[in-house]
């Protein structure tokens, strides 16, 4: 074995993908259509959030072409409200709010449970379909005219004075908003009830915890959304009047209840992707998560602090001074866990016995531009420079170092670890970790200017802007073409890989969860025996005697 | 460089010599805020490099070439406790010295100058109080504070000077309030920071800030003949607010001399200070704002007077410092056929716009800041 890698494979020349899996089971595109296998779903899950992921990008793209130059020249105005505005309504409901829980999670909490399935299997298919409905109809509403509402919906521009698709875009927002609730629902159901025999609470992988801390806001927090979205809907057509000031409502409550959902999603997004990490950091370093407790308690104290943190997003809206006290000191309270994480994973590596294939490599990137995308929220937590900051490309650097930084990052350390073992087959090396780099590289070159354009005042959402501004607007651009090309390449590979990858085999990286000690594409039934769980969570002695075990009794 | 195209030339030169990093400064506020900003800052970027150098040193002292086998520890109890409440204590002092600079922002000083911010799409209108008007454009002198009442007639803006590192949302139906003091005279942004449709990237303008003397000279060549207090007068004689509001002893309605910055006993019960905001709102929605003693007779305004107009008279109000201006405004209503209804208010409404529209130096432009048809 090689000393710079963990990769073991089995003799290639006689390896063969197992005859049975879930994939070649049953087939036909019917047996996909109608499946309960949870791994199915996520597959078909994985396909559609990539599709509505390069519609986003595209989205994205024409932002920052319009932006390389001060004036509004490659569309008009409204046009390009349009453009970011369903921008911002893909990326977030239809690929960040499902990306890792519902493929991942979906495929991988069953098998790290050691269970057959998720508990509600129809409902989980039902929370496929209910997505692609929602995202359909967006595409629908993007094709007949788009909606240029921002995605924050704000009102009462949403409610009286934009005459786009609003209903049906909200409508399309409703809808996709079950099928995050469904899905956060059959995940909390599924972690109670179905643990194998063994596996205590304190015995699950910690991207399990972190799927259970998102699913609580998911079922929790959703539906404040979809109430929110009917009343826009309720003032827009019959005029109820909540939110409007001349009939005796309050334009500021619509803020209130949208964010009170909107920034537990902020959570909902990103707290998978801290499960996915855990499981990275810990099999690329041979060691167990340095704190495991503190770990899984800091998701849960994200989830419940993150309830009670929404109107920092409102300080210079006019709420009250003491609320703004309350709301910051709050913030400052939920900054506090993501920085445990932080340690507790860079003290994984303490003594362990690292080696560097892709998902490690994105797993470092996902460590530092979380930090920074996490610090300067801070920045805008503190009341007195949120004022400065705040609705400039300030807050867009900022949620884009979180939500793609981190987040998309994340995803892409799990889709590669995890490829193996949802296709039986490896991704090639070499191509990934370049591009891994380089979707680093472009990252920063794109976001980093735009902390600085926003310290200098640039307004988000504006078509065009003062001309001294446009040298850091073309870094940034020139730095979305990079990222382009690093969100390209694995969709390239990886579907070579398909059909050219290495067989894996069951275990690749020699890691500890219940997921690899079965076949690669698992069963069906994902275990021929229900596992017993005989030991805690990353236990590295354990896999090791395991193997001897093995080598004795074969040999 | 005669090799590199002269248009490409020009473009580097212009743009990689003049490229801000870092706005100016120019109001009392913003070296304070910049103080905390580069304090968080330096935090950020110690924490950052503490992150990176851990990452990197434990990656080559512990890669797998080096460190074959993994040692496993559980935890350190002492280690997290040492990242929880270093963290928590460098936030927590953030949070107070944020705290501190929100409050000095949003916390005017008694005696700042007012000027009355109107937002709608896709314009910004600033009232002095002077009377002068101004649009995209906001012209203030240096070394006075200055506060800012804002609101907005359709949708939410937000006002945002990033020199002087203040913003303030306007909101419909609401006033808010924001002030500064610059510090240098100059030309800065003046940008709508809250996405309002359409224009939203065109509702942008100048702050202009001049020495006293240049500004004295600007407020005098850019008058329009009468103070805001002034057209506040002339609306509340169309409206025919002295009708009750007179100050006679079987008047209908309260005086409204000196009733700024009072304390008043509703018939709901409870005090309230008469304010903007309540002068405002007791205008558009007087039912819910009753003096004790009075009879809820007064009828909304609501959709009749725009916010400019509201503004002209709350600022007319705030100024009435004796019953003898409204008297002198009775005499005027008192002049007018006795027929004079509603219906007759609009008539003599659009009668005034003519007139404002003849710019008839005798007549008063009485339909100003009304609603339009």
């Amino acid at each position: 074995m090689s000393t710079d890698t963990i990769v073991s494979l089995p003799d290639q020349s006689t390896a063969r993908i197992p005859k049975v899996n879930f994939l070649n089971k049953e087939n036909g595109l019917l047996s996909w259509l109608l499946t309960g296998d949870h791994k199915r779903i996520a597959i078909l899950y994985l396909i559609s959030i990539t599709f509505f992921f390069f519609i986003g990008g595209a989205l994205a793209g024409l932002i920052r072409l319009e932006l390389l130059t001060p004036q509004s020249d490659l569309m008009a105005t409204d046009t390009y409200n349009k453009v970011f505005t369903m921008h911002g309504v893909i990326m977030i409901f239809f690929f960040l709010v499902p990306s890792v829980p519902a493929t991942l999670g979906n495929f991988l909490i069953p098998l790290m449970l050691g269970a057959k399935d998720l508990a509600l299997p129809k409902v989980n298919l039902l929370s496929w379909y209910l997505y692609m409905a929602g995202g359909i109809l967006a595409l629908y509403t993007m094709i007949t005219g788009g909606v240029d509402t921002g995605w924050t919906f704000t009102t009462p521009l949403s409610t009286h004075y934009v005459n786009t698709n609003v209903l049906t875009t909200g409508l399309a927002v409703f809808v996709a908003g079950f099928s995050s609730i469904f899905t956060g629902l059959n995940f909390i159901v599924t972690i109670h009830k179905m643990r194998a025999p063994g596996m205590t609470w304190f015995r699950m992988p910690l991207f399990v915890w972190a799927h259970y801390a998102a699913s609580i806001l998911m079922v929790l927090g959703t539906p404040v959304l979809a109430i929110a979205i009917v009343l826009v809907a309720l003032e827009r057509t019959i005029g109820i009047g909540v939110f409007d000031p001349t009939k005796g409502g309050d334009p500021l409550l619509f803020q209130h209840l949208f964010w009170f959902y909107s920034h537990p999603a902020v959570y909902i997004m990103i707290l998978p992707g801290m499960g996915v990490i855990s499981e990275t950091i810990s099999t690329f370093s041979r060691k167990r998560v340095f704190g495991y407790t503190a770990v899984a308690f800091s998701s849960v104290a994200i989830a419940v602090f993150g309830f009670f943190v929404w109107a920092h997003h409102m300080f210079i809206m006019g709420i009250s001074n003491y609320s703004m006290l309350v709301f910051s000191l709050l913030t400052m309270l939920v900054a506090v866990p993501s920085a445990i994480k932080i340690f507790n994973w860079a003290f994984t590596l303490y003594k362990g016995s690292i080696t560097f294939e892709t998902p490690m490599l994105y797993t470092f990137g996902f460590m530092g531009l979380f930090t920074i995308g996490g610090l300067t929220g801070v920045f805008l937590g503190t009341s007195g420079t949120d004022i400065h900051l705040t609705e400039t490309y300030f807050i867009v650097a900022h949620f884009h170092f979180v939500m793609v930084g981190g987040m998309l990052m994340a995803f892409l350390a799990g889709i590669h670890f995890w490829w193996p073992k949802m296709t039986g087959r490896m991704y090639p090396e070499k191509i990934s970790q370049l591009a891994a780099v380089v979707t680093f590289i472009g990252f920063n070159l794109t976001f980093f200017p735009q902390f600085i354009l926003g310290t200098l005042g640039m307004p988000r959402r504006y078509a065009s802007y003062p001309p001294e501004f446009q040298i850091l607007n073309v870094f940034s651009t020139a730095g979305a073409t990079i990222l382009g090309v690093g969100y390209l390449l694995p969709v390239l590979y990886l579907t070579w890989s398909l059909k050219y990858g290495a067989i894996a085999g069951n275990n690749p990286w020699q890691a500890t969860g219940l997921e690899w000690q079965t076949q690669s594409p698992p069963l069906t039934e994902n275990f021929l025996v229900t596992p017993i769980m005989d030991h805690e969570a990353y236990d590295y002695e354990w896999l090791d005697g395991q193997k001897q075990k093995e080598v004795a009794s074969v040999g | 460089m005669s090799h590199i195209s002269p248009i490409i030339w020009q473009f580097l030169v212009k743009w990689m010599t003049n490229f801000p990093l870092f706005p100016p400064e120019a109001s009392t506020i913003a070296p304070q805020m910049d103080a905390l900003y580069f304090f968080m800052v330096l935090v950020s970027l110690i924490g950052l490099t503490l992150v990176i150098l851990l990452v990197t040193s434990f990656s080559i002292l512990y890669s797998k070439k080096r460190h074959p086998v993994a040692v496993q520890i559980e935890g350190s109890t002492l280690l997290e406790a040492t990242w929880t409440i270093i963290p928590l204590g460098l936030f927590l002092v953030m949070f107070v010295w944020g705290a501190l600079i929100y409050f000095r922002v949003y916390t005017p000083p008694a005696n700042a100058m007012n000027i009355y911010v109107v937002g709608k799409q896709w314009m910004w209108k600033a009232e002095h109080p002077g009377g002068q008007h101004e649009i995209n454009a906001l012209h203030v002198p240096v070394g006075r504070a200055v506060q800012l009442t804002l609101i907005s007639q359709d949708v939410f803006h937000s006002f945002s000077i990033p020199a002087f590192r203040v913003k303030r949302e306007a909101i419909p139906g609401r006033y808010t309030t924001v002030w500064f003091e610059a510090t240098m005279p100059g030309t800065y942004h003046l940008f709508c920071t809250q996405y309002c449709g359409t224009d939203h990237s065109h509702m942008v303008g100048d702050v202009v800030v001049m020495t006293p003397e240049d500004f004295k000279k600007w407020l005098s060549s850019s008058t329009s003949g009468a103070s805001l207090a002034q057209n506040g007068e002339r609306l509340f004689a169309s409206l025919s607010c002295a009708a009750c509001h007179n100050a006679r002893p079987d008047a209908r309605g309260p005086s409204l001399a000196n009733v700024y910055g009072s304390r008043l006993s509703l018939s709901s019960g409870g005090t309230v200070l008469a304010d903007d905001a309540y002068l405002r709102e007791s205008i558009l929605n007087p039912s819910q704002h009753i003096t004790q003693g009075y009879a809820p007779i007064m009828p909304t305004y609501q959709g009749q007077v725009s916010e400019e107009g509201v503004i002209a008279l709350v600022e007319y109000i705030k100024n009435l410092n004796s019953d003898y201006r409204v008297q002198q405004t009775t005499n005027t209503t008192d002049m007018l056929p006795q027929s004079e209804g509603k219906a007759a208010v609009a008539g003599q409404n659009s009668a005034g716009q003519n007139a404002a529209a003849q710019k008839s130096a005798g007549q008063k432009p009485a339909g100003q800041g009304m609603v339009k048809p």
